[in-house]
């Protein structure tokens, strides 16, 4: 009994109790939706898939997912209940995780919900449905990257606008450190292995593999590697400000 | 069951808490004391296991709270300073995940929460979210998550802060009904409080413990331990004053003049001598009009106020150790 579960179940329901769930998911929804049929010309394609769809979900996550992971901790410290969640007798580890979680399902049934377009592709045409389940998982992963990202931030402050902008900026980095105009740049700056180093990081890079319908385990063990460090570095921020 | 050593919390250069010792042992209330600022939250979420001590020990029912914090937390409840609580949730869902999170399910954890909700009496607000309650209803529901699980160690900050005097006395109640089976620490300002609940007194001032004892033993520190009032008319004061004067134990007498008439006269004793029966020999020879004749225990606050420095102290106390 780690209270891992109570902790998670608790975080998760809260997300419903407030007014503050449905308006992410509306935005979430709208947003995908404008991006998907406005910028990314989803219709005049002509192709039955949901790459342009699943092309802008990093774009997306960058802001949606620190909104999400900016009060994770930061609204605990804020609210004084950090206090009685560390004085309960549960291991951080497990507070830190189960919160995680919780957070992660809720991207998750925002991300779900956006089956009607993946429902209108398969009634316009009869796009690859592998290739658009492995998107959906590379998207989950990714968002999963952002997410402990932005709760490893909200860890250290209790200001939620500070853990917002801070967060939008580091995984701002995450997402562009593969694109061709940085990769360029650092080319004219720094040796080979470093370049590949830091497009090896890139979140581009991993999902865009993924949400080709190659589910590579490299490109997976890319983000749960990243999500099990920024957990591991959320831990000890909330161990260190015991110390504090 | 609750053993502190050398606690000293350090944040930078300012010491908070600076090397305290406690033992509380059960049945015990141990009335914690001393100005805003003194450091009584920052001892108590040490002893909770919420801050990390700079150096000492606490061990609570033999578990330490550094190295193990999980065995250690089990034992205790904790009413943190403000009751936070979540919000959103109702006083039931959140007692339901307390009860959860500390490893009651089914029948033993209806059987605790429902125990809970009746000693703090929560009933009528059982199903409203906990962000719209009153302050009262709020640190009661606080209350119900720390005593849910009938730990053996019950730390309280400030329980009663912000109730009305009904309010007050159904927590001190509750207080004092459990107090046999566990070993109490309730922090306070209240000094009335101490005398109410507590079986053992210690103030605190910038983080050091400057007085302990139980609560008579503080008030034999008291200038007012044993002192005489008697309540005349104050055209009798005058010689009243005087004759207790010349009295062989009485170091000094304070007169205070009331609009209706009458005058307050209090006699101070020698330390250690008895007043009570002199004066009133006294008072039946001259015949005097008087109205009220008491002997005072003493008043927490006399000591309270001798031994913590005043705010403006503090201050500058603290300025100059954080320029260090
Ligand atoms: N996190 C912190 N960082 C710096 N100083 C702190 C912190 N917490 C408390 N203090 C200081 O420690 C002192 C003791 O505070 P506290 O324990 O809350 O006092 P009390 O509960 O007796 O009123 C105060 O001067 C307070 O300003
Ligand atoms: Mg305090």
């Amino acid at each position: 009994m780690s209270g891992l579960w109570p902790i998670f179940k608790r975080e998760f329901v809260a997300y419903f109790a407030t007014p503050l769930a449905y308006v992410f998911i509306v935005i979430f929804l709208f947003a995908m939706g404008a991006f998907t049929f406005y910028i990314g010309n989803f219709y005049q394609n002509g192709v039955a898939d949901l790459s342009v769809f699943f092309a802008y979900h990093p774009w997306l996550y960058l802001f949606l997912v620190p909104a999400i992971a900016m009060r994770l901790w930061a609204e605990e410290r804020r609210s004084g209940t950090i206090e009685l969640l560390l004085t309960l007798p549960v291991p951080v580890w497990a507070s830190v995780v189960g919160k995680y979680l919780a957070a992660w399902a809720f991207t998750g049934i925002a991300l779900l919900l956006t089956f009607p377009i993946w429902l209108t592709v398969n009634y316009l045409g009869n796009p690859d449905n592998g290739v658009i389940l492995a998107g959906y998982v590379g998207s989950f992963l990714m968002a999963g990257g952002y997410l402990a990202i932005g709760a490893a931030i909200s860890a250290a402050t209790s200001n939620q606008v500070i853990a917002f902008v801070v967060s939008v900026v580091v995984c701002f980095l995450f997402t562009i450190s593969g694109a061709p105009l940085v990769l360029n740049f650092v080319r004219a700056i720094a040796p080979m292995p470093i370049v590949t180093a830091i497009s090896s990081f890139s979140f581009l890079t991993h999902f865009g593999a993924i949400s080709t319908g190659v589910i590579d385990l490299r490109d997976v063990i890319f983000f749960v590697t990243l999500i099990a460090l920024f957990l591991a570095i959320n831990i000890v921020l909330i161990d260190l400000k015991k110390a504090s | 069951m609750i053993e502190v050593e050398g606690l000293t919390k350090q944040f930078g250069p300012f010491a908070a808490v600076a090397g305290i010792d406690l033992r509380v042992g059960r049945g015990e209330v141990l009335g914690f004391l001393g100005p805003n600022g003194a450091g009584k939250s920052t001892t108590m979420k040490m002893i909770t296991g919420y801050l990390s001590a700079t150096c000492g020990r606490v061990r609570i029912c033999g578990h330490d709270i550094e190295t193990q914090t999980i065995a250690a937390q089990r034992q205790i409840g904790y009413l943190p300073e403000g009751a936070p609580a979540y919000g959103d949730m109702t006083p039931r869902s959140f007692l339901n995940f307390i009860a959860e999170i500390r490893g009651f399910v089914g029948a033993a954890a209806r059987t605790h929460i429902e125990r809970a909700i009746a000693n703090t009496e929560l009933d009528p607000v059982l199903e409203q979210p906990i962000e719209t309650l009153s302050k009262g209803f709020k640190r009661r529901v606080g209350l119900a998550q720390a005593i849910l699980h009938d730990p053996p160690v019950l730390i309280m900050d400030e329980p009663t802060d912000g109730l009305d005097p009904n309010q007050k006395h159904a927590v001190r109640r509750l207080i004092r009904d459990m107090a046999p089976q566990k070993a109490i620490i309730v922090s306070t300002h209240l000094l009335e409080e101490v005398e109410a609940i507590c079986t053992r007194a210690v103030i605190i001032d910038r983080g050091r413990i400057v007085a302990d004892g139980t609560p008579s033993e503080l008030l034999t520190r008291s200038r007012h331990h044993n002192a005489v009032s008697l309540l005349l008319p104050t055209d009798q004061a005058e010689l009243a004053r005087a004759r207790l004067k010349s009295m062989n134990d009485v170091i000094s007498v304070e007169q205070t003049t009331r609009p209706d008439g009458l005058s307050m006269l209090t006699a101070f004793p020698r330390q250690g001598a008895l007043l009570i029966e002199d004066v009133s020999a006294l008072v039946m020879a001259e015949h005097w009009d008087v109205r009220e004749l008491y002997a005072e225990p003493g008043r927490l606050e006399d000591v309270f106020r001798a031994v913590t420095t005043h705010d403006a102290a503090r201050a500058r106390a603290q300025a100059s150790g954080a320029g260090a």
